[in-house]
């Protein structure tokens, strides 16, 4: 559609404009306060102009907070997450357009339903199973018996305990065990064509074969997408790496330490708060998602222009 | 190479039953046109024989082996979709050498195949495009040379053209015959579109309801249809009915009191009989008014067609239509008088719907 509206015009690209103030303002105050003096950044006026500390300020904020190993964790954390989303989703979602078995449509409402149980609303039962992963076997076997006939038989009492407090494991499995992405590619394995299924079976091709020579190249543009969007929100995670790892130095998170830069009473011991530092740590931590998201960003487009259909 | 036997077959999805018990030898070599209405079953029919959809009962018999439980990959059959389904992130190459890679042939091999196949579907130049910057016909091209690189037993076409352009639709059509005709194999064609089905079919079948009304060759199914349907759905324009009676052999009456003659010998029915007598627009001749048991036709608009005119009207309270012979004259006149020759008439029992020639014309179903 064609239309010459000047003042539509207008109006639209100052509405576009305000909205970018509004996102980038926030982001331009980190830079500019990392950037400063602990007298600068305390003094009363906010400066919008960046000052000669930058370097000195991120040192510090690397140093103080531990960020390579925090930057290491966070890394291996949300690449773990979002590569074993994307796995888990593709093959789940296979089956459920391409299989039929019994109870598949039950099956998929069930996992549907999980999209409206975000992490934090079953935090308190995640944490159960994550403290004793195998907790559930065990309620099973005691509730059938089989525990206690298995103690009658052998002598020794059966207590399984696998616990994924302070791991890798435990900060990735939950994250990786949401409904989004199922969803996501259900939706696109629907949008293939039938015939192109049944081309396929008459070439000769089995499922497996399928999925490798059909589903995966076809949907590499959603991959890429849902690869980001888990990267960031695995990234991001601030509650669930608090409560799992209390071993902070070997399990912490970038994001979850940044508190450690937040000046408090106890930190300052009364003194000046180091906001300036604060910030510097900030930018560090925004900057992985952001290279993740430029990357992606590149490999949507063309996605987009390679691909019609 | 192979001939496929279809033996009592039926189809159902639930409780609908779609396709009701056919029964069809397709010869080796052959090309098997199947034509029908949209939803008469024919498409089932030809997906059953790919594989692609269970056989609720029956046997499909292929080069005289049951493949009922036979994965399509086993049948031998290659098939050709209306919409093409080519694979959008393949090359054409990939397109039309994909089902040897699956096989496991050498890639050598597979790409010297390849470019013999997409010489002759006249490919050659575009075998490194994709699928989305090719246009219709080409597309349909590589959809006929996947299809052939196989060297299938059986080819499965269907309805490959309905997606293309009329003049494309001919090309393609003419093509496909030239491709047929070199390289013998089996072919089944899917169609609802009367002139691809008399152009491409050494035999022609024609289905109604999931049930196959006639086979026969083109000229056959056109000349002595054995079915009111069959007559009304073969022919453009559309033939014409009348309801009438069989006065005596040779004669039956109109409603409206004309008598017409039909050839006896052909038609059988006792005295009595309520039937239709169909006559094809193109039979009837034109005669003076007042002639004895002429048709007199209230005209309403004429269609002039290069090749001949077309003159729509009225008679008995029915839509009828003559088609005059190129070089006619418009008609001037609000009544037409036509005459039907008694070799032209066929007629047909009213409540069957069955041809009543004498001898059942080829094969008819039981």
């Amino acid at each position: 559609m064609i239309e010459r509206t000047p003042v539509l015009n207008l109006v639209t690209h100052l509405i576009l404009l305000f909205g970018l103030a509004v996102a980038f303002v926030p982001m331009w105050l980190v830079f500019t306060a990392s950037s400063l003096t602990i007298q600068e950044i305390n003094a009363p006026p906010i400066s919008f102009i960046p000052g000669d500390q930058l370097l000195v300020n991120l040192t510090a904020a690397w140093q103080r907070a531990e960020l390579g190993t925090k930057l290491l964790n966070s890394l291996i954390v949300a690449l773990a997450v979002a590569t074993g989303k994307i796995l888990i989703a593709s093959l789940t979602a296979f089956a459920l357009v391409y299989f039929r078995f019994p109870a598949r449509m039950l099956i998929f409402w069930m996992i549907f339903a999980t999209l409206m149980l975000p992490l934090e609303v079953r935090i308190v039962p995640t944490y159960a199973v994550a403290a004793n992963a195998l907790a559930p076997l065990q309620a099973i076997l005691d509730v059938s018996g089989l525990s206690a006939l298995w103690a009658y038989v052998t002598g020794v009492n059966l207590v399984m305990e696998w616990n994924l407090l302070n791991s890798y494991t435990g900060l990735i499995l939950p994250l990786v065990a949401t409904a989004t992405g199922t969803f996501l590619f259900r939706q696109f394995y629907m949008t293939i064509p039938p015939e192109i299924v049944e081309a396929a079976r008459m070439d000769g091709v089995g499922p497996l074969r399928f999925l490798r020579d059909m589903l995966i190249p076809l949907s590499r543009t959603n991959m890429a997408a849902l690869f980001t969007i888990m990267f960031i929100y695995a990234w991001n995670q601030y509650l669930w790496p608090l409560l799992i790892t209390t071993d902070r130095k070997g399990y912490g998170t970038a994001v979850m330490e940044l508190k450690r830069l937040i000046p408090t009473a106890s930190t300052t011991g009364g003194g000046t708060p180091e906001w300036n530092v604060a910030m510097a740590g900030c930018l560090i931590v925004m900057l992985p998602p952001l290279v993740i998201v430029a990357l992606m960003q590149r490999y949507f487009v063309r996605g987009l222009i390679a691909a019609d259909k | 190479m192979a001939d496929i036997s279809i033996r009592q077959v039926y189809k159902s999805y639930g409780r609908t039953e779609v396709v009701h018990g056919v029964d069809l030898d397709i010869h080796d070599g052959e090309f098997l046109v199947i034509l029908g209405p949209s939803g008469c079953g024919k498409s089932t029919l030809l997906r059953m024989i790919a594989g692609l959809e269970a056989i609720s009962a029956g046997d499909i018999l292929i080069a005289a082996k049951r493949v009922n439980d036979l994965e399509p990959r086993q049948r031998g059959c290659a098939m050709v979709f209306q919409n093409y389904a080519l694979y959008p992130h393949m090359s054409v190459a990939e397109n039309i050498g994909y089902a040897l890679k699956v096989a496991g042939i050498a890639k050598a091999e597979r790409l010297r195949r390849i470019a013999t196949v997409a010489a002759t579907v006249g490919l050659g130049d575009f075998l490194d495009r994709l699928p989305a910057h090719l246009s219709g016909g080409q597309r349909q091209r590589v959809a006929m040379a996947r299809a052939m690189i196989r060297e299938p037993q059986v080819f499965l076409f269907d309805e490959p053209l309905s997606n293309l352009d009329a003049q494309l639709r001919v090309q393609m059509r003419i093509e496909i015959r030239r491709l047929h005709r070199r390289l013998a194999t089996t072919s089944v064609f899917v169609t609802h579109d009367q002139i691809e089905a008399m152009t491409l079919a050494d035999r022609l079948v024609v289905m109604n309801g999931g049930t196959i009304e006639q086979v026969g060759t083109p000229s056959e199914v056109y000349h002595r249809p054995a079915s009111r349907f069959v007559g009304s759905f073969i022919g453009s324009p559309a033939m014409n009915f009348l309801a009438a009676t069989i006065a005596r052999p040779g004669i039956a009456t109109i409603r409206a009191g004309h008598a017409i003659a039909f050839a006896e010998t052909d038609f059988t029915a006792p005295p009595g009989t309520q039937v239709e007598i169909g006559i094809r627009p193109e039979d009837l001749i034109v005669t003076s008014p007042g002639t004895p048991d002429a048709i007199e036709m209230q005209v309403e608009f004429q269609e002039e067609l290069g090749a001949g005119r077309l003159v729509h009207g009225r008679f008995a309270e029915q839509d009828f239509i003559v088609q005059l012979p190129a070089g006619h004259k418009p008609v001037a006149s609000l009544s037409l008088f036509v005459l039907a020759p008694a070799q032209a008439v066929h007629v047909f029992d009213a409540q069957t719907g069955r041809s009543c020639r004498a001898a059942a014309c080829s094969t008819g179903p039981a």
